[in-house]
């Protein structure tokens, strides 16, 4: 593989199809996610999103195409465990991914299933709980947590195993809006001071905008690409694949059908009162 | 709705018994109840309840806590007395009525029977009061660990128990929901005979049996995402160790278990 320092993940021609399906529901998707990047799937419900996920740590081998997460093709059995560790992943049910009946023996569980040594186990699970500030939580019982904070424990989870990349597959799906800016806030900073690769499968188009490159699926293939800049001023097209843009967006296209002269690839709030204070000091 | 049975109920804390370990505590609660199952007089069951006093005591759990759990099963003690009292022979004749005749041996021996189950009870909720449940899988995970040999299941089992206890509240939550759901719906749970309430059940117990499925589903995957690949090379975060307390613990219930047959041997 050329240039693997600097990629996490490499696709290549990648397709899959579920066993006894007719339809692939991946097809021919080549994508490759850097080294501290971080990035989006998008997708309407059915779009192959979630498959890719799952495709990029070898939860499902492909049915065409190769996978490569740190140089290692998912396909051969051998690197399975050394993949999911690289690659590690947060799911959409908080309550369904947590094995253990108290916080910190959860976060071990991954550590715990690779052989790590106890001692070395106590420090990991405090660095990561920590990290993602759940370290007063380490003791109490799962379910008694918010959702929000079980997320945070999941990804704890998957943080204690020191992976490369950190895949959340529509992990804010189910929480309410302050539990998912726990989360967004939480793989933001950890994609910031700790370098790690991150990639967010999602519908919330404000989650999208926040990530350095967007990637839209549709039917299983690669529909857009490119910044969410890039992206998500092509309205009509987002649009067209079943998507809203953030909202800040769709605010702008308005405006300038309305003949107010915004810029069309306003993608936050703060980029929106900037717009206006410029429009306001023109006049 | 599960309140007030005390068996299988953690309460932490930091006593002697608290800090023993799993292994040991497990250990000994089954050579209590072999101790209380030799017992076959009076002053016997006298030092089986003097010994479970002192343990309490030491645990820090109050005894009264401890006979309230025996609360819920006085519907079986009442039964298998009563079964007991009628069905077992004797010759000393109590009381005569028709085909049915009331003997000491009877009295005793339903008495005696009754008063095993108190104390079986009362045992093993020492354990589990002092024992949190992921030390007790821990330590029954541990103590089976020879039988693997013989193709047991030790750590399936004791991974089944955690994800067990894991979920228990998780589907209590959700049992409370569809309930609520279903009665919006004009579901009626509470009137009517046996029959009819069983039957009222069905609609909850439906939708719960298939979240429950694909909560399994969504859990083995997740597992799966975390290396989990069965109990071999598999480590620990938390390591058992024997202390002084488990030497203490097992001197203690030695002498138990002495006495109890010295006693036997004396009294008959």
């Amino acid at each position: 593989m050329a240039n693997m320092d600097e990629n996490r993940i490499v696709a290549s021609h990648l397709s899959y199809a579920y066993p006894e399906a007719e339809r692939s529901a991946v097809k021919d998707v080549s994508m490759r996610v850097k080294k501290g990047e971080f990035l989006a799937i998008l997708g309407h419900n059915g779009s192959g999103k979630s498959t890719l996920a799952k495709l990029f740590n070898a939860l499902y081998v492909p049915s065409e195409g190769t996978v490569w997460v740190c140089g290692l093709d998912t396909k051969e059995d051998e690197h399975v465990f050394e993949i999911r560790q690289h690659a590690g992943m947060v799911f959409q049910n908080p309550d369904n991914q947590i094995v253990a009946t108290v916080v910190e023996e959860d976060v071990a569980f991954g550590l715990e299933n690779n052989g790590v040594e106890p001692a070395l186990i106590r420090v990991r699970i405090d660095e990561a709980l920590r990290a993602v500030n759940m370290s007063d939580h380490a003791l109490k019982a799962p379910h008694l947590l918010s959702g929000g904070q079980k997320q945070r424990v999941a990804i704890a989870g998957v943080l204690a195993m020191k992976p490369d990349v950190i895949i959340l597959d529509e992990s804010t799906a189910m929480l309410d809006p302050s539990g998912r800016q726990e989360v967004m806030n939480t793989v933001h900073r950890l994609n910031d001071e700790e370098g790690i690769s991150v990639v967010i499968i999602t519908h919330y188009m404000g989650e999208a905008a926040t990530a350095d490159y967007v990637v839209v699926m549709d039917e299983g293939r690669i529909a857009m690409s490119g910044t969410p800049r890039e992206v998500f001023t092509r309205v009509d097209e987002v649009r067209r694949l079943g998507l809203d843009v953030p909202p800040m967006t769709d605010l702008a296209h308005m405006l300038r059908a309305d003949g107010v002269s915004v810029r069309a690839d306003v993608l936050t709030v703060d980029e929106m009162v900037e717009e206006v204070c410029r429009l306001s000091s023109k006049i | 709705m599960l309140n007030d049975i005390t068996l299988g109920q953690y309460f932490p804390g930091n006593s002697p018994v608290h800090r023993m370990d799993p292994r040991m505590k497990l250990i000994l609660t089954i050579a209590y109840i072999v101790g209380v199952f030799m017992v076959s007089n009076l002053p016997g069951y006298a030092i089986a309840l003097a010994f479970l006093y002192l343990v309490a005591r030491v645990s820090g759990i109050r005894f009264a806590y401890l006979v309230r759990g025996i609360k819920p099963l006085r519907f079986i003690l009442i039964f298998t007395f009563v079964l007991n009292l009628f069905f077992v022979e004797g010759e000393t004749v109590l009381v005569s009525l028709g085909f049915f005749t009331l003997t000491l041996e009877a009295l005793r021996n339903a008495c005696f029977f009754a008063a095993r189950l108190v104390f079986l009870v009362m045992g093993t909720s020492v354990l589990t009061l002092t024992t949190s449940p992921i030390q007790l899988t821990d330590g029954l995970e541990r103590l089976m660990k020879p039988l693997q040999r013989f193709r047991f299941p030790a750590h399936e089992l004791a991974m089944m128990m955690t994800i067990a206890l894991r979920f228990i509240p998780t589907l209590l939550e959700e049992t409370d929901k569809i309930k609520k759901a279903q009665m919006a719906r004009g579901a009626d749970f509470e009137s009517g005979n046996l029959i009819a309430r069983a039957k009222a059940m069905i609609p909850l117990l439906v939708p719960l049996f298939v979240s429950a499925f694909r909560r399994a589903n969504d859990l083995a995957m997740a597992m799966e995402a975390r290396c989990y690949r069965g109990g071999d090379h598999r480590t620990r975060l938390r390591e058992l160790r024997y202390t002084k307390l488990d030497l203490y613990g097992l001197l203690a219930t030695a002498a138990f278990i002495a006495i109890i047959i010295v006693e036997g041997k004396l009294l008959g």
